[in-house]
């Protein structure tokens, strides 16, 4: 009997756990009314998305569960909180200040919204992938309406300093949008303590189901619904709840926080314990972000390995049972390298070797030690196959981990190469 | 007319028992973890797992790397030539499944063709070979016939009389 997948992804998606399952599903068969009908069907369902609130409120410490905005994802509630606060805010100013290294929905948002005539700065982030406070003030101006910095990040594993932040934001009077979506249920938040006017975040990344997202919001920050045709969620969100999702993503938040503590303490061992083996077992390996510690998503294992590429990681590595991401440009249809690769400074051939792997809390000890010594396997077999292995170790060119000061670097390398293709098709 | 509720549904259920294979109500969707959810062709995976050719040739007599400028990946192919015609072919390379699956193959299918024919090789046919590569991932094979024809180009390079001379024997066959 082979043994059954490690899954290593955890920022795709976590599996719903049975108590939360068990909770959702009279809500699909007795419990279907719509809440906002005002006989009994709609009332029993509205009481049971109060609780909900009032559990996502819980989570992130906020005080008043009317604060709390239902929505279909993390990506709407990131939408939402880009659009509603800018569009809620331009008589006031046009200016949008985020980091480099914001998901796509924020990024994307705030692209969109410069069409429309709002403009906006993104701050650099450090080496490590920690936004630069002092870039930070810098970009702000008295037309600036909007910080959005997410907490963790998904690719990276970096914690941001929000609670600074949040203190900037409140010298300014701006609003603060803090994406939580990587962290949440997984690291503490205080909404309160950190200064945070806005965040979202999405059960499905803490065993809850998917097809709920919520979005904070601080009544003190203006918002402007930006899906019209119904009076939901006080007129900020229109459209029929989806109750089961959100009832089980209440009863996932109200036990990620009770059991933050463990769950949190179980992944960073196993993040230490993956981290230190993949270092001594695999040479030429690069870990991004920063290490394990209090600047680290304990989840989050991000690492390249030099001369090799990550789809190719990812295909052997599924193959033998190990189910992972990764950030390189032949992963993403795009066919760029992760964006927040990119920003903390990565050379482009390390970028592509990228993989992200992201714990939770079924896996084990056992487990990681097979990861390890997969992973040493699928490097080695792929590194046999890349030319890039073989003009390393013949000197010709040199590594970027661990320079020996021989040969050009990779990238003049491949720069090289593309160029006498591209001189072949000129002629 | 006859409008009542069963009538009508009659009339539906005959319409899809006759023209529809279709079924409408499977009662359980089971997740398996066999073959099936691969990225790839089973092909495909099979060139990517089990690739054909792989390495290099001591004494090649004609090496060709390129890089994609789209993704920033690297192949490289040597051809051992003889009598104007491919005796043997390896590869190497840096880069994605399809990348590596398409110089497998490509390698496989220019062994004993002539230089001639080679020079007119095209990725399309690594494409077919493979029974076909998602649409994002067809500059891959693109980049085995850059590869091979590099390395076509380096043989003419350093025996320009091969350009002009006949061929001997038949050529082979596509
Ligand atoms: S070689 Fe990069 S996508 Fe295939």
């Amino acid at each position: 009997m082979p043994r059954p997948p490690v899954f290593l992804d955890h920022l795709s998606s976590t599996p719903v756990d049975p108590r939360v399952f068990e909770a959702m599903k009279p809500f699909f068969t007795e419990a279907f009314g719509n809440p906002s009908s005002l006989h009994r069907y709609g009332l029993q369902v509205r009481e049971a998305l109060r609780r909900a609130r009032e559990q996502f409120a819980f989570l992130i410490g906020a005080e008043n569960a009317d604060d709390i905005l239902l929505t279909s994802g993390g990506t709407e509630a990131n939408n939402l909180a880009v659009k509603g606060v800018a569009y809620a805010n331009q008589r006031k100013g046009n200016h949008l200040v985020l980091s480099e290294t914001e998901h796509p929905s924020v990024l994307e948002s705030i692209a969109f919204l410069e069409k429309q005539g709002f403009t906006s700065t993104k701050v650099p982030v450090d080496a490590q992938g920690i936004l630069r406070l002092d870039k930070l003030r810098e970009a702000l101006t008295d037309q600036t309406i909007l910080i959005a910095v997410h907490h963790a990040n998904h690719d990276i594993g970096a914690i941001q300093p929000v609670a600074e932040i949040g203190k900037i934001a409140a010298e300014r009077g701006i609003a603060f949008f803090c994406d939580a979506t990587a962290s949440a249920g997984w690291t503490p938040i205080d909404v309160k303590a950190m200064g945070i006017h806005l965040l979202s975040f999405a059960p499905h990344r803490f065993y809850g189901p998917k097809g709920v997202g919520v979005l904070y919001r601080n009544r003190k920050a203006r918002l402007v619904s930006i899906l019209h045709g119904g009076v939901q969620e006080n007129g900020r969100r229109a459209g029929t709840e989806n109750v089961p999702a959100i009832v089980g993503g209440g009863l996932a938040a109200e036990i990620a926080r009770k059991e933050l503590p463990q769950r949190a303490e179980k992944v960073r061992a196993l993040q230490k314990r993956l981290m230190a083996g993949l270092a001594a077992k695999v040479p030429y390996l690069k870990f991004n972000g920063p290490p394990s510690g209090p600047l680290r998503l304990p989840t989050n294992v991000s690492l390249a390995a030099e001369f090799i590429e990550g789809e190719g990681q990812l295909l052997l590595l599924d193959h033998l049972g190990v189910c992972v991401a990764s950030g390189g440009s032949c992963v993403s249809k795009s066919l760029k390298v992760s964006h927040v690769l990119t920003a903390i400074g990565l050379d482009h051939a390390l970028a592509q070797g990228s993989i992200i792997m992201t714990l939770g809390k079924e896996n084990t000890e056992e487990e990681m030690d097979y990861v390890i010594e997969t992973m040493a396997k699928v490097v080695e077999r792929l590194r046999g196959m890349s030319p890039m292995w073989d003009e390393f170790q013949q000197g010709k060119i040199d590594s970027t981990v661990a320079p020996r000061g021989v040969g050009r670097s990779f990238t003049e390398h491949a720069a090289e190469v593309s160029g006498h293709r591209e001189e072949r098709a000129r002629r | 007319m006859d409008l009542s509720v069963d009538r009508f549904a009659e009339a539906h259920i005959l319409i899809w028992d006759k023209t529809s294979p279709i079924s409408f109500h499977r009662s359980e969707t089971k997740m398996n973890n066999n073959k099936e959810y691969t990225l790839y062709n089973e092909k495909v995976m099979d060139h990517f797992m089990n690739p054909r050719n792989m390495g290099d040739l001591p004494s090649a007599d004609g090496v060709g790397e390129v890089g994609a400028a789209a993704c920033g990946d690297i192949m490289k192919i040597s051809l051992k030539i003889e009598d104007g015609r491919i005796k043997d072919a390896r590869f190497k390379t840096f880069g994605c499944g399809s990348a590596i699956a398409s110089s497998s193959m490509a390698t496989e299918l220019i062994k004993g063709r002539t230089v001639e024919e080679a020079m007119s090789f095209s990725n399309q046919e690594v494409v077919d070979a493979l029974g076909g590569l998602p649409p994002v991932k067809i500059h891959c094979s693109v980049l085995a016939e850059e590869a091979l024809k590099a390395a076509l180009e380096d043989y003419v390079k350093k025996h320009p009389e091969a350009a002009s001379a006949p061929t001997k024997g038949e050529p082979a066959k596509a």
